[in-house]
C-alpha cells in the first residue's frame, strides 16, 4: 500500500479515525484550517467532529488554472460545504456519491483520500451505515 | 452631504474583445467620450480617480490626455475599483476640492476564468492546489443552497441568462449581441452545477469614464446631468458567506450587499419601491436572482414568479440589467461597476435607444459585488 503524504501538515489528525484540526478564537468562533503565523496567536487548536450535514455542493467540470495541480488527465470532481453541528461549516471535496445522490442536509463523514500519486487530502463522503 | 453632485458626462469603450487596443487605451477612449459628452476639456478636470485589475495604472493616461498636472489617484480595489473611484470623485467634488472630477475604470483580462493566488488572499497554498479556490464554485455553491431553501428552479436561472442576451442585442456596448434561447442555455455544458456556460459571465475588456461636478457649477455652465443621490461601499461583516472561504461561521451573519443597499437607500431617502431601473451584479444567473432579494426588490423565493412573469424585463415593473449586464457585456473588473452607472445615466437621460425603459424613469439603482466580499451601491436621480 502506498503511503501518501498529507497535502499540507496540520490539517487533520494522524489516527485511524482522523479529525480535521480547526481553531477556536477567543470569542468562541471556530475556523478551519487552524490559522498560521501571527494570526494563530490567540487561537486554540480544536479537533472537529468527523460527521456533519451537507450544506451545499457543486461540480467542478473544467480543469482549474494554476495553482491547481491535480493529476492528469483532469477528472471532474465534486465540491461542497459540510456543516459540523455547533462548530463550523467546512469546504471540502465530496466523494463516494454522484451529483444526483446529493441532498441538502444529508449526513456526511470525513475521509482521507488520494489526491495524486504522492499526496492525500481530506474529503467528505455520505455517512455509511457502519 | 452639503453639496449636490451630478454626473454630467459619461463615456464607454465597447465591452468584449478589442484585439490590438490596450486596456488603458480603451480607458482613454472612454474619457474622451465622457469629456465630449459633458462639453468640457481635459484641462478642466481638477481631480481624477481610476484603475484596473489587470491592465496597469490609470494615471499613465495623462500621457495621452494631456500633462495638465492634475492629481490622478490610482485605485486598485478589485471588483470595487469603479465604485471606489466614483465614491472618491464624488467626495472630491462635494468637498469643494475641484470643479470637475473624473472617475474611470478599464480592464483587459486573459481568456478563461480568473486564477487568483492563495497568498494574495491570505490563504494556504493547498486550498488552491486541491482545486477549491475558484470564484465560479463559490457562486454555484451559494445559488445551489439558495435554490434548495427558497424553491428556485433551474428554469429561472435560464430565464435570467435569456433576458441578458436579449437585452444585449439592443446594446451597442455589449459583447454578446445574439439572442440565446432557453433550451440552449439550460442544455449547455455544465461549468459548476447548477450553472451552465451560458449562465456565467466571462472576463473581458472595456472601459468607462464619468465626469462629476457640483449642481451649482452644472447650472452655472448650462450643463445637464443626473444627480448622485447616494453611493455606499461596504466590505463584508462577520459571518457572511463569501468567495474563497475554507470555512464559514455556523451562525449566519450579515451580507455586504444588504448593508451597502440599506445605507444607500437611507442616504438617498428612498426605498426599493421608488426605483425605476436597476443594474445588479450578475456574475452568473444565480447572482442576479439572489441580489434581487439582497437589494430589497423582492422577498426570497419570489424571483421564481418575477422571471416567469417578465417583471424584470425592459417594460416590466422593474427592468433589471437593461444593457444585458455582466452576462452580455462580460466582466472587465475595473470597468464593470462603472458600466452599471453608465447604463443608468443613459436610461435616466432618455438616451438608451432601443433598450430605453419606457415611462421616463427617474431613479436608477446600481449594485456591484465582488471578491473578497464587498459591495457598492449607487443611486442616481434624474435632475
Amino acid at each position: 500500500m502506498t503511503v501518501r503524504a498529507a497535502i499540507a501538515p496540520g490539517l487533520w489528525t494522524d489516527d485511524p479515525q482522523p479529525r480535521l484540526i480547526g481553531g477556536r478564537k477567543p470569542n468562541g468562533e471556530i475556523v478551519f484550517p487552524m490559522p498560521q503565523g501571527d494570526s494563530a496567536d490567540t487561537v486554540e487548536p480544536v479537533m472537529l467532529s468527523r460527521r456533519g450535514r451537507l450544506w451545499s455542493w457543486t461540480t467542478q467540470a473544467f480543469e482549474p488554472k494554476a495553482p491547481y495541480r491535480g493529476p492528469q488527465p483532469f477528472e471532474p470532481y465534486l465540491v461542497g460545504y459540510v456543516e459540523l453541528p455547533g462548530e463550523v461549516i467546512v469546504e471540502s471535496r465530496l466523494v463516494g456519491a454522484t451529483l444526483a445522490e446529493l441532498v441538502l442536509d444529508m449526513p456526511m463523514e470525513l475521509v482521507i483520500v488520494p489526491f495524486d500519486d504522492a499526496t492525500s487530502t481530506f474529503a467528505f463522503a455520505p455517512e455509511t451505515a457502519s | 452631504m452639503s453639496e449636490d453632485v451630478y454626473i454630467v458626462g459619461a463615456g464607454i469603450h465597447p465591452f468584449g474583445r478589442t484585439d490590438g487596443r490596450a486596456g488603458r487605451d480603451q480607458g482613454v477612449f472612454a474619457v474622451r467620450q465622457a469629456l465630449a459628452d459633458a462639453g468640457i476639456d481635459w484641462d478642466q478636470i481638477g481631480f481624477a480617480y481610476g484603475g484596473s485589475a489587470a491592465a496597469g495604472s490609470a494615471d499613465i493616461m495623462v500621457n495621452e490626455l494631456g500633462l495638465t498636472t492634475v492629481p490622478f489617484i490610482n485605485v486598485s480595489n478589485g471588483c470595487a475599483t469603479g465604485g471606489s473611484a466614483l465614491a472618491s470623485a464624488r467626495h472630491a467634488v462635494a468637498a469643494g476640492a475641484c470643479d470637475f472630477a473624473l472617475a474611470t475604470g478599464f480592464d483587459k483580462h486573459p481568456r478563461g476564468a480568473f486564477n487568483p493566488r492563495p497568498a494574495d488572499y491570505g490563504l494556504p497554498e493547498w486550498y488552491g492546489e486541491t482545486g477549491l479556490m475558484l470564484t465560479t464554485q463559490f457562486f454555484a455553491l451559494k445559488i445551489q443552497r439558495y435554490m434548495q431553501l427558497h424553491a428556485i428552479s433551474r428554469t429561472t436561472l435560464g430565464r435570467v441568462a435569456e433576458k441578458a442576451f436579449r437585452n444585449g442585442t439592443l446594446t451597442n456596448h455589449a459583447w454578446r449581441r445574439s439572442p440565446v434561447d432557453l433550451d440552449t442555455i439550460l442544455n449547455a455544458p455544465m461549468v459548476n452545477d447548477p450553472l451552465t456556460k451560458y449562465m456565467f459571465c466571462s472576463p473581458a475588456e472595456g472601459a468607462v469614464a464619468l465626469i462629476l461636478t457640483s449642481g451649482a457649477r452644472m447650472r452655472e455652465l448650462g450643463l445637464s446631468g443626473v444627480r448622485i443621490a447616494s453611493v455606499a461601499f461596504r466590505t463584508r461583516p462577520e459571518g457572511s458567506f463569501e468567495v474563497f472561504a475554507p470555512s464559514i461561521r455556523a451562525q449566519p451573519g450579515g451580507k455586504p450587499t444588504e448593508i451597502a443597499s440599506k445605507a444607500a437607500y437611507e442616504m438617498a431617502g428612498i426605498g426599493p419601491e421608488d426605483v425605476d431601473v436597476a443594474q445588479l451584479q450578475d456574475t452568473e444567473s444565480g447572482a442576479e436572482v439572489m441580489h434581487m432579494a439582497e437589494n430589497g426588490f423582492c422577498r426570497d423565493g419570489e424571483q421564481e414568479q418575477w422571471l416567469a412573469q417578465g417583471w424584470s424585463e425592459i417594460g416590466g415593473r422593474l427592468p433589471i440589467n437593461t444593457d444585458g449586464g455582466c452576462l452580455a457585456c462580460g466582466e472587465p473588473i475595473g470597468a464593470s461597476g462603472l458600466r452599471q452607472v453608465y447604463e443608468n445615466v443613459q436610461q435616466l437621460r432618455g438616451r438608451a435607444g432601443a433598450r430605453q425603459v419606457p415611462g421616463n424613469p427617474r431613479i436608477g439603482y446600481s449594485h456591484v459585488y465582488g471578491a473578497p466580499g464587498l459591495s457598492a451601491v449607487a443611486i442616481l436621480e434624474k435632475a
